[in-house]
């Protein structure tokens, strides 16, 4: 027997910094309401207008679209995607799949921390990037690979990509 | 005359070379100086090694070039397109004269991939004109029965190209013979192997041709729904599926009573996946697409008696669908020809790591470990010597140098102890430490691990902290032992295939470089200077400056020396970080 437990607490989930504007998702909760499957749809959907799933967000789709709290949380923190607090404008994801490994992705993050004084998963102060590793983006022949937005970067060096962050940050600056 | 062509090849791979770029410029280029020729685009064709590639098709014949970015493509359209005078220096291949990388295309057999970077993917009618939807077609007008279908499947032989390697007519069967209201045709496009991307090649470059396999599983199971579970981390692909799926239901491909065949009726949904290498399990893809925690279920029942929905359904890999119109078309004795007596037809390899030429390749089964390497990879980069190569992922094994005449066939490579796996090959040059190579991987499935069973949660956590000891200098005698006791532990009480083969990459190399792990143990020696903390950190007299970058960055303050002097490390505060080597830019801080 499952036993049913809906909890509008979620003490795991951090206080939103902001005001999160619910009304964003009412094209979302129409799309998907009273359809089956739709926990990692909606979630993902929920995600792209808000970069990552405040808790307000996991209440009200809980409440609109007859989910249970605990089985949206439990999805959202079972899949590598799904984030619980704000990232950076730009997230950079360097690859640590097998052929990256072995052509030394390492220290791409090595030399990522050092330059942006983040340590891997965390924001930089600035809000601009947050660091992430991922595992294989598909580009394998071109290891190491970064991506950051759609854009990809191959055959990198620690150095090569440190400069692509500083262009990132310049550009960002003007 | 016809009209000059030039295509680009626009797959993920090209983009991240710079190909976005070489179109854009290609094309501001024709519109600003008013040139008259045809601009297309295409995906991969498997060249992965020499992207960005420009082809050039003119009366003389088809010239591809590689390595274009803008300057260079600015003198191709000048030189080649405006003066018909090709630039011989980037030619890579053509129809005219040999090339070394001809090489790389004439040992191959193209069936999975007979369309990747021969069409504009975006462009149905590129795909049936080179006889796409023309197995579907020939199904309809021929009134060939669903179990006609499924034989035709039989006989080719073909196996799962997903890395179980089922016969895929007998998958069908089973579904096709369970009764019911509602039967689903599952994509796996997860692709989950890291160092692999078959799938997504393929689903970027002919989307297609993978739709039109599940139009015709679906046909043969009798199932009116599919669905393409795509990681999320493809987004060309996702976009392309799209176009195709649009396109084709345009066509009357897909939809109610298709090609005017009453009650055939097939529509495709496509699912993102969420990023968890689990989910490429079927039950557990099942259990994610339902919208819960992917997570393995007990089987049996097996799919193809109650899978989505509960409701019979039949799964199989983007590979495996994309052979299917070739077989149907052609036949199955005619894909049976190709391979051997157990592994049928020809598989995509994916070959990265410490090789020349990556990208992918098709060869027919039964080809050796060696041929694909060295015949169509080119060797190993730097005069580097071979040393192993990693088939099948987090599920799979190294095989080593001395192997490497063992054929590519599902039951050759599982003897090694490695698996076929779905394709991927990373090669691995004397650089490679191959205690941090089953490190890494157990460090995978540990993160992936559902966590469902206790011995695949706790036992790959066990696993890897003893091979971070190891990797460290803390590693005894008895961690090997100890390895090999837990390995065989969760390999017996694992549920599903990630618990089942995570020990693979350690078992397979302390079978085959048992004294890389001595090594590390007893002598506190890492062989090929990969592992941080057994190597010895020295300046190098001769070419430090004296710029000070080390000291400063030092975290424990081990490197003294006074500006514009050599430097020093004192080995008693060194904490082995490595950092001053990272930061060394005149090659002055030496490993040993
Ligand atoms: C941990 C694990 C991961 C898997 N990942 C994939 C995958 O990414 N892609 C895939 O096609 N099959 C994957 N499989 C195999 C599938 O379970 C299944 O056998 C396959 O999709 C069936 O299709 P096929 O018969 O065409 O190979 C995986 C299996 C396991 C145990
Ligand atoms: S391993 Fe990095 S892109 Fe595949």
């Amino acid at each position: 027997m499952r036993v049913k437990r809906i909890s509008k607490k979620i003490p795991e989930l951090p206080e939103s910094p902001e005001k999160v504007d619910l009304s964003l998702l009412d094209p979302l909760i129409e799309k998907f309401s009273g359809k089956k499957g739709i926990t990692i749809p909606v979630l993902q959907g929920a995600q792209e207008i808000f970069g990552f799933i405040p808790r307000e967000v996991f209440i009200r789709l809980s409440e609109e679209l007859n989910l249970e709290l605990n089985e949206l949380y439990g999805v959202a923190t079972f899949y590598a995607q799904f984030r619980l607090s704000p990232v950076g404008k730009m997230i950079i994801k360097v690859c640590h799949g097998t052929a990256c490994h072995v052509q030394n992705a390492g220290t791409i993050t090595e030399s990522l921390q050092e330059s942006l004084k983040v340590e891997d998963g965390c924001t930089t102060e600035d809000g601009l990037f947050t660091l992430e590793s991922v595992a294989c983006l598909g580009c394998c022949s071109l290891a190491p690979v970064m991506m950051i937005g759609d854009e990809t970067y191959g055959k990198l060096t620690g150095n090569e990509a440190v400069k692509i962050i500083k262009e990132l940050k310049l550009k960002e600056k003007n | 005359m016809t009209k000059t062509k030039v295509i680009i090849g626009l797959g993920s791979c090209g983009v991240a070379a710079g190909a976005g770029k070489v179109y854009k410029k290609i094309s501001e280029l024709k519109e600003a100086e008013n040139l008259d020729f045809e601009l297309g685009k295409t995906s991969c064709v498997g060249m992965c090694y020499r992207e960005p590639l420009v082809e050039v098709i003119d009366e003389n014949g088809s010239f591809l070039y590689g390595g274009i970015d803008e300057d260079k493509a600015v003198e191709l359209i000048n030189k080649h397109v405006n003066n018909n005078n090709p630039v011989r220096d980037y030619i890579v291949v053509t129809d005219l004269y040999d090339t070394p990388d001809r090489k790389y295309l004439e040992g191959q057999v193209k069936i999975a991939l007979r369309n990747c970077g021969m069409i504009d993917p975006e462009i149905i009618a590129e795909y049936e004109e080179r006889g796409g939807y023309g197995a579907v077609r020939k199904i309809v007008e021929n009134k060939i029965p669903p179990e006609n279908v499924i034989k035709e499947v039989m006989d080719s032989g073909l196996r799962g190209r997903g890395g179980g390697g089922f016969p895929t007519g007998l998958k069908w069967k089973f579904a096709h013979k369970n009764k019911s209201d509602n039967k689903y045709i599952i994509c796996n496009a997860d692709e989950g192997d890291p160092g692999a991307f078959m799938d997504r090649s393929l689903l970027e470059g002919d989307p297609h041709s993978v739709l039109e396999g599940m139009i015709i599983a679906g046909y043969a199971v009798g199932a009116n729904e599919g669905v393409i579970y795509c990681r999320a981390e493809y987004p060309l692909a996702l976009k392309r599926l799209a176009i195709a799926i649009e396109q084709a239901e345009d066509r009357g491909y897909l939809g109610s009573n298709i090609l005017g065949k009453e009650g055939f009726d097939f529509r495709i949904t496509v699912k993102e996946g969420a990023g968890a290498f689990v989910c490429g399990e079927e039950t557990a893809l099942i259990a994610s697409i339902e919208g819960e925690r992917g997570m393995p279920r007990k089987r049996p029942p097996f799919p193809a008696e109650s899978g989505l929905w509960r409701k019979p359904s039949n799964i199989n890999n983007v590979e495996t669908f994309a052979n299917i119109p070739w077989i149907i078309d052609k036949g199955g004795s005619a894909y049976a020809k190709y391979g051997t007596e157990k592994s049928k037809g020809t598989k995509v390899f994916a070959l990265a790591g410490k090789i020349n030429h990556g990208g992918l390749v098709e060869v027919p089964m039964g080809i050796t470990i060696k041929d694909v390497i060295f015949k169509l990879g080119g060797g190993i980069p730097g005069g580097k010597k071979f040393k192993a190569v990693q088939l099948g992922g987090p599920s799979g094994g190294c095989i080593p140098e001395y192997l490497s005449s063992t054929v590519v066939d599902f039951d050759s490579v599982t003897a090694t102890g490695a698996i076929m796996g779905s394709g991927g090959m990373v090669v691995m040059d004397e650089t490679t430490c191959m205690v941090d190579v089953a490190k890494f991987f157990l460090d995978f499935t540990r993160k992936e691990s559902c966590g469902k069973c206790t011995f695949c949660r706790v036992g790959t956590k066990r696993m890897l902290e003893i091979l971070i000891r190891i990797t460290e200098g803390e590693g005894e005698t008895k961690d090997m032992e100890k390895l090999e006791e837990l390995a065989y532990q969760i390999k017996d009480s694992s549920l599903c295939g990630l618990g089942q083969t995570a020990p693979n990459p350690v078992l397979t190399t302390l079978k085959y470089f048992r004294d890389e792990y001595e090594a590390h143990i007893s002598q506190k020696k890492c062989p090929s200077l990969t592992c941080k903390k057994l190597l010895t950190y020295e300046v190098n007299e001769e070419n430090c400056t004296g710029c000070t970058v080390c000291a400063k960055n030092c975290p424990v303050d081990a490197i003294e020396g006074a500006r514009k002097e050599v430097h020093f490390i004192k080995q008693d505060i060194c904490i082995r970080c490595g950092v001053c080597f990272n930061k060394c830019k005149f090659d002055a801080i030496n490993l040993s």
